[in-house]
């Protein structure tokens, strides 16, 4: 099982420092269920769009001055002067785009098959406390170009804390380092927008570290009984996961030379002008179901804690919902709940996207309560009173037996 | 530690100096901490950006003019009569933010309107002479305010603010 190797040299260097072996037993040797389906490429391409995103984004700040005056000028530098800017930095915008697509992929796969439960609750919220780490690492990147919609984002989200009582107005002066959004906030901005994804990275870390402590999950929901049951990292995942990185790749080049500013906002390409707001803000599409959030609640505080209260609810996630089962395959019931909920996350984005008025309004209410009664009421509810389906006794046999037995476990 | 409270094997004076030292530690760590948490704030080239004066001559009735503040922007607005007796006339049952239209302009000069021009919901700038009241409205999420720059409708929670601005002459204020 362990790494063997006749190759002295080797033997002397990870017989001192084990980054040989870790590695082997990390990308070779570790065991994953045989039986698992698309829905788990998404890990793997997360770590590949979190190192594109750390190098693109390291060559894009050896051209970039970030000064309100030399930002936009110095962001149109890279795309007309310096060679391949433009596509560095089209790879670096759409690669942010692509890393939360990947994102809320995994999440929702996570929600599928239950990965979330016991005993795997720390991967969880590891990768919630990632998502957050996300979030802002976006957020502070698209204030960066310092055009309109940097600017007024920029204003607009730090405002939120401006809703906290007694102390949200020293908080936001302290966020801008001055009376509004300036040159102070851009520089900050800056400097922690290349700080975070190195703290992603260390949060990557630990969120292996404890897979690896469970074992991956699978479409089954049922843990891995006997060799039987797993296969070997490499070099069975490793060529199913470079056959994702190949797909997701096309995806992604597809936006970077046929649609680079698809996702992005024309107002944008107008330099910021701290006089004028943009007669319609959004955010960037990924945080738009959480913009709606905020939108929909008439009250300026309780909207602003319901849109934070939406990412905090997935952190006791692992003890709202109730069943033992763990995929919804066997949760008849669980599964409809599961489609009605992500068609409300892109009912909610819609709503984000559109002008908060009208039919509009009442319609992101409507998806917001949905949102929290999906998780607050039944997801514990259902683990009452939902009826499993009968789980298969191991997944070499689930797997073996063909569809017969299990067509609820393939049709997922 | 007095001979009265000797123990034998000096648990207390141990005690003691574990808590004294960890007290002073933590005194020390926040003091060192401070400087991290404060360089964020507002330097003082920041604080320094004080006044702005402004010369309202050319602004006739029924217009407003939008003048840079502190980085932030300033709506000044002469109002017109009918603009005037709609924000007087309101019923103050009917403001989120009950303020009379008197405490918002300096006395005897009911025409001028001077507010910061950002809505107190998430920052943006609202609209002149737009929304159900006529006053301004915010693209952003939806505030109408009315001529007397009051909250009215939408989730902005207060009215818009009024800085703190003095009148130099009949045509010179001084905002700050």
């Amino acid at each position: 099982m362990s790494f063997q190797t006749d190759n002295k040299l080797i033997k002397w260097f990870d017989d001192r420092l084990p980054l040989v072996s870790v590695m082997h037993h990390t990308f070779v040797q570790h065991p994953y269920p045989r039986n698992l389906n698309v829905a788990y490429q998404f890990g793997s391409i997360l770590g590949v769009m979190l190192t594109l995103q750390i190098v693109t984004g390291i060559v894009l700040a050896m051209h970039y001055t970030a000064h309100t005056s030399l930002a936009f000028d110095s962001v149109e530098h890279i795309m007309r002067d310096v060679n391949y800017g433009w596509l560095l930095r089209y790879m670096h915008a759409n690669g942010a785009s692509m890393f939360f697509i990947a994102v809320y992929l995994h999440m929702f796969r996570g929600l599928y098959y239950g990965s979330y439960k016991a005993p795997r609750e720390m991967i969880w919220m590891i990768g919630v406390v990632i998502l957050l780490v996300m979030m802002a690492t976006g957020f502070m990147g698209y204030v960066l170009p310092w055009g309109q919609m940097s600017f007024w984002g920029a204003t607009v989200i730090t405002n939120l804390f401006s809703a906290l009582p007694v102390v949200g107005d020293p908080i936001v002066t302290w966020l801008w380092g001055g009376f509004a959004v300036d040159n102070p906030t851009l520089n900050r901005f800056f400097s922690l927008h290349y700080l975070l994804p190195f703290v992603i990275f260390g949060l990557v870390f630990l969120h292996l570290v404890a897979l690896h402590q469970k074992g991956s999950t699978n479409p089954l929901g049922i843990e891995i009984k006997g060799p039987a049951d797993y296969i070997s990292f490499h070099p069975y995942f490793t060529v199913k996961d470079f056959f994702g990185f190949a797909a997701f790749g096309v995806l992604f080049a597809i936006f970077v030379f046929w649609f680079p500013n698809y996702l992005g906002h024309p107002d944008n390409y107008i330099p910021a002008d701290p006089l004028v707001t943009p007669a319609h803000i959004v955010p960037e599409w990924y945080f738009l179901p959480f913009y709606a959030i905020l939108r929909s609640v008439p009250d300026k505080l309780l909207g602003v804690l319901a849109m934070f209260a939406a990412i905090g609810v997935l952190f006791i996630l692992p003890w709202l919902d109730r069943s033992r089962v763990r995929s919804a395959a066997f949760r008849p019931q669980y599964k409809w709940f599961f489609w009605i909920f992500a068609l409300d996350c892109i009912v909610l984005g819609y709503a984000g996207s559109q002008p908060a008025e009208g039919n509009m309004l009442v319609i992101s209410r409507i998806a917001t309560i949905y949102y929290f009664v999906h998780f607050i009421f039944l997801m514990p509810v259902l683990g009452w009173f939902e009826r499993p389906k009968p789980l298969p006794t191991s997944i070499s046999e689930a797997v073996l037996a063909g569809k017969a037995s299990t067509s609820a476990g393939e049709n997922a | 530690m007095s001979a009265a409270s000797h123990g034998g094997d000096g648990g207390e004076r141990r005690d003691f100096l574990v808590i004294t030292a960890g007290a002073f530690v933590g005194v020390g760590a926040v003091g060192l901490v401070w400087p991290f948490v404060d360089q964020m704030n507002p330097s003082a080239d920041v604080l320094a950006l004080s006044s702005t004066e402004v010369d309202i001559s050319g602004i006739e009735p029924g217009q407003s003019v939008t003048i840079s503040w502190r980085g932030k922007p300033v709506f000044v607005r002469r109002r017109t009569e009918a603009e005037i007796e709609a924000a007087v006339s309101v019923d103050m049952d009917d403001l989120p933010d009950p303020q009379s239209d008197l405490e918002r302009h300096k006395d005897g000069k009911a025409e001028w309107l001077v507010v910061l021009g950002i809505c107190t919901h998430l920052g943006c700038v609202p609209l002149g002479f737009a929304g159900e009241y006529d006053g301004w409205f915010c693209p952003c999420h939806g505030s109408h305010y009315d001529t007397s720059g009051r909250i009215r409708k939408g989730p902005a929670p207060a009215n818009l603010e009024v800085p703190e601005y003095e009148f130099l002459t009949d045509t010179q204020i001084k905002i700050g």
